[in-house]
């Protein structure tokens, strides 16, 4: 059986790839193009220079933060579709310290980035405050403050931070050398501070989760918030202080978005790293192992797509519908496991289902809190 | 309609739930199926009614091997099963639930099912009003529906599972005088599956006994209780006695409280909870005493009044004040509140036992295997909780409660448990009582009620109805009383 069940994980794990390939092959065959010349392609341009495997890396970086943050939140059984907004205000404060603040570089940066957590902690406390005390559901809290986040960026962009002179009022003005994030070298910009908060982010929610009567609470309260209640768990706390924490860290990425992608605040400038970080989550089922991993395949693809027009005259959205087709068929493809899992296991038959398709815990009851 | 099992066998990974059962149920018998928590009542009724299907082996109805998957495909094959829980949709009336699962075209006539409706409730004695919202119904009455629906769909076996729990004496009256007719009257078969023993004897024709899987013995009827508990456990159960135990002060008490419920309000409640005393709460379900249960733990808030833990008023506190003033509360859906489908039991084990910021994950498996062991819980500490029967988790819930609560306050304790998990739990309670904690439980089982409390509050609709002596009330005093008869008992 355990032999069994181990080929069963790889095959689903490998079948949704290489369908979601074939279908996409199928595709660009009838355009009459050569689908191995598209993903050759594809693979090389990701890794046709170091400028452009630094610009896959820049990606990676900010959306295995996020990634890292939704482990804790989905953990704690809450659906934070408002990291785009945390993203957004991590960004605003950071802002601030670049424009207003000067300090020597190390501590110039330091303060950057603590207020770029700051501010996506806030914006995540808000939506964790609106759930626990007025019992609005995370997803209306977080998409009310994604726009509102992203209204106050457009107001402070065009009005009081805007450029003397006026310029082209999308932007701030360019920050000064002395805020930004040092890049390792011209030939590989990259930044080094960014990557090795990345790496702490991916290994501190690992260990956290595993080892912390904080990170054992959230799972309680994530499973079932009623009963952790009961036995004791202060479910108020785990849901803000979670949100908090993937608030802090995708503020972080957005500090790094204005700090060195950008080197000045703009409108959208997460560019949906967040929505992207929330896919990448719930295609990992929420296994932060393996949630940088995929993001970083995810950064490949985005890396690569750029030359398809250039050398095969294909358009860039054909990775678009390359990604999407993986999603679909991740998604179908846990699914189908779960019911297989489920007869196996005898938990098949309905009585304890609402539903004849198998329903998500993310489809029960809200959460209720003290 | 004859049913004839046979050689049935289900496996759930490495438990064998049903170990090559045969037998054959006639038309027209009512037979009993006992068992204790775990013995396989439950797959091997899940499997009569299509709620999943066997290994191995076959069903014949009336002689003609049937194979069926699905519960709507065992209905239509003439079985059909009263779950414990009625399966009505709230928000429906009681004309809509009665047609909701009738196969037919897109348009639904109420006047047949209205004509239909009345009939069986005419024939059966149930008082059912079509209109009426399933919300405002009783348990019983709920019951009542489930059995015209089923019977709507056109039945011959009708498979019960604990159907007198939460009904009042009237209504198991009503309702196994229309077992009866059902059975003699019109031929039709009858299982029933009941912890209750003196509700197999009143009713069953005869009775098969599981045991860890396997048919492990029949009986014609009439047969002694005493008879009954020897062939369920192979030997006969000693009684239980209760030590008395000197009452101390007053830790727990209600004063002018109001509670409000979405269906009854508690008015004006006052109540002294002595340390060392059991108060049973009687009452059909929804009558008022989950209130009363849930306000003594901080989970509902009062409208009026106080309730004072130790002298200091703690009305309108949180819950997690009132479990540090000693308060622990166990409710009745052990899955929905109390444990937690999806973590094992060493997590369980970890999030209660220790306020530490690390999880010392070692240490929590030692006490976790301690635990189970003291507690006798038949199940491993990785296991997650619902792999684990019912029985044994009410024991995980009983290990998880704090050591020395002031006050333990139960919503049905012992809900699905067989007479000697049941046995084993209030030995449990009792072991704490006798170290000072007050208990206050909650039990549509009037027998426990009688046996384990001191004294007795009887809710009908928010009124409250006090037992002083416990000791003094018989069953069917207390079986009139939660029917709202407060006038037939003695003052």
């Amino acid at each position: 059986m355990s032999k069994n069940r181990t080929w069963f994980q790889v095959v689903f794990a490998v079948a949704p790839i290489i369908v979601s390939l074939a279908i996409t092959s199928a595709l660009i065959l009838t355009v009459n193009a050569d689908p191995i010349a598209v993903f050759q392609s594809e693979w090389n341009g990701a890794f046709r220079s170091p400028t452009v495997f630094a610009g896959v890396i820049n990606f990676w970086m900010p959306l295995a933060l996020c990634s890292m943050g939704l482990i804790v939140t989905f953990t704690a059984g809450l659906w934070n579709i408002g990291v785009e907004g945390q993203i957004g205000m991590g960004a605003v404060f950071a802002t601030w310290a670049a424009l207003f603040v000067t300090l020597p570089q190390p501590a110039q940066i330091a303060l950057e980035i603590a207020l770029g957590f700051l501010g996506g902690a806030l914006w995540g406390a808000l939506v964790g405050f609106l759930k626990t005390q007025l019992g609005v559901h995370e997803i209306f809290g977080g998409v009310a403050l994604n726009s509102l986040a992203n209204v106050i960026t457009i107001y402070l962009v065009t009005g009081p931070w805007s450029p003397p002179g006026g310029a082209s009022k999308q932007s701030t003005a360019p920050f000064v050398t002395n805020a930004l994030l040092p890049q390792i070298s011209a030939d590989f910009p990259v930044s080094l501070l960014m990557l090795i908060l990345t790496f702490a982010a991916i290994i501190g929610v690992i260990l956290i989760l595993r080892g912390t009567r904080w990170g054992l609470q959230l799972k309680a309260t994530g499973k079932n918030a009623r009963s952790a209640l009961l036995l004791g768990v202060p479910t108020t706390r785990s849901a803000i202080s979670a949100l908090m924490v993937c608030g802090g860290l995708a503020g972080i990425a957005g500090a790094f978005r204005v700090l060195f992608v950008y080197q000045s605040l703009r409108t959208l400038v997460s560019g949906g790293i967040g929505f992207l970080a929330l896919l990448v989550v719930l295609l990992v089922a929420v296994r932060a192992l393996w949630a940088p991993l995929i993001a970083l395949i995810f950064a490949l693809f985005l890396g690569g797509s750029t030359r398809l027009k250039i050398e095969l005259g294909l358009d860039e959205s054909l990775v678009g519908v390359l990604q999407g087709l993986i999603v679909l068929l991740v998604l179908l493809a846990s699914g189908l496991r779960q019911r297989l899992s489920e007869r196996d296991s005898g938990r098949g038959d309905l009585a304890g289902r609402p539903y004849e398709q198998p329903i998500s815990a993310e489809q029960q009851e809200a959460v209720p809190h003290e | 309609m004859d049913i004839e099992l046979r050689h049935i066998h289900k496996h759930f990974g490495p438990v064998h739930a049903n170990n090559d059962i045969s037998f054959t149920v006639k038309g027209g018998r009512i037979v009993g199926v006992l068992g204790e928590n775990g013995a396989g009542k439950s797959t091997l009724m899940k499997i009569l009614s299509g709620y999943q299907p066997a290994d191995s082996g076959d069903i014949l109805l009336d002689g003609v091997r049937a194979a069926y998957h699905r519960p709507e495909a065992a209905i239509a094959a003439g079985i059909g099963m009263l779950q414990q829980d009625p399966l009505d949709i709230p928000a429906f009336t009681v004309l809509e639930n009665l047609v909701y699962g009738q196969p037919g075209g897109l348009f639904l006539s109420r006047k047949n099912a209205q004509k239909q409706l009345g009939d069986l409730c005419g024939r059966f004695g149930f008082a059912l009003d079509a209109d009426a919202p399933i919300v405002s119904l009783s348990i019983g009455q709920r019951q009542q529906l489930e059995i015209v629906r089923l019977l709507a769909l056109g039945i011959k076996t009708l498979i019960l599972d604990e159907p007198t729990t939460g009904i009042s004496a009237e209504q198991k009256d009503i309702l196994f005088d229309a077992l009866r007719k059902l059975s003699k009257n019109e031929g039709m078969s009858v299982l029933l599956v009941s912890h209750k023993l003196e509700d197999v004897i009143a009713l069953c024709d005869e009775v098969v006994v599981l045991r860890a899987g396997k048919l492990v013995g029949d009986a014609q009827m009439p047969v002694t209780k005493a008879e009954l508990v020897r062939l369920m456990f192979g030997q006969e159960l000693a009684p239980q006695t209760r030590a008395q135990v000197p009452l101390g002060q007053t830790v727990v008490s209600f004063d002018k409280v109001t509670l409000r419920g979405k269906r009854v309000t508690v008015e004006n409640f006052a109540l002294d909870i002595r340390a060392g005393e059991v108060i049973g709460l009687a009452g059909l379900d929804g009558s008022g005493q989950e209130l009363i249960a849930r306000a003594c733990a901080g989970l509902i808030k009062p409208q009026h009044g106080t309730i004072r833990i130790a002298g200091k008023n703690m009305a309108g506190k949180p819950y997690r004040d009132f479990l540090r003033s000693g308060v622990a509360f166990g409710a009745a859906g052990r899955l929905e509140e109390g444990l937690i489908a999806g973590l094992t039991l060493t997590e369980h084990i970890a999030l209660t036992s220790s306020d530490e910021a690390l999880v010392n994950w070692p240490r929590a498996r030692d006490l976790t295997e301690t635990q189970l062991k003291l507690y006798n819980v038949r199940g491993r500490s990785t296991d997650t909780i619902e792999r684990l029967s019912g029985g044994n988790q009410q024991r995980v819930l009983m290990a998880l409660l704090p050591q020395k609560p002031v006050l333990l306050a139960l919503e049905q304790p012992t809900r699905g448990l067989d007479v000697d998990s049941a046995r084993w739990i209030w030995q449990q309670l009792l072991a704490r009582r006798a170290s000072g904690t007050a208990i206050l439980f909650t039990s549509p089982d009037l027998d426990e009620l009688v046996a384990y409390s001191d004294r007795i509050l009887v809710l009908y609709a928010g009124k409250v109805y006090e037992i002083a002596d416990a000791g003094a009330t018989t069953i069917d005093e207390l079986g009139h009383l939660i029917g709202g008869d407060f006038q037939k008992a003695a003052p």
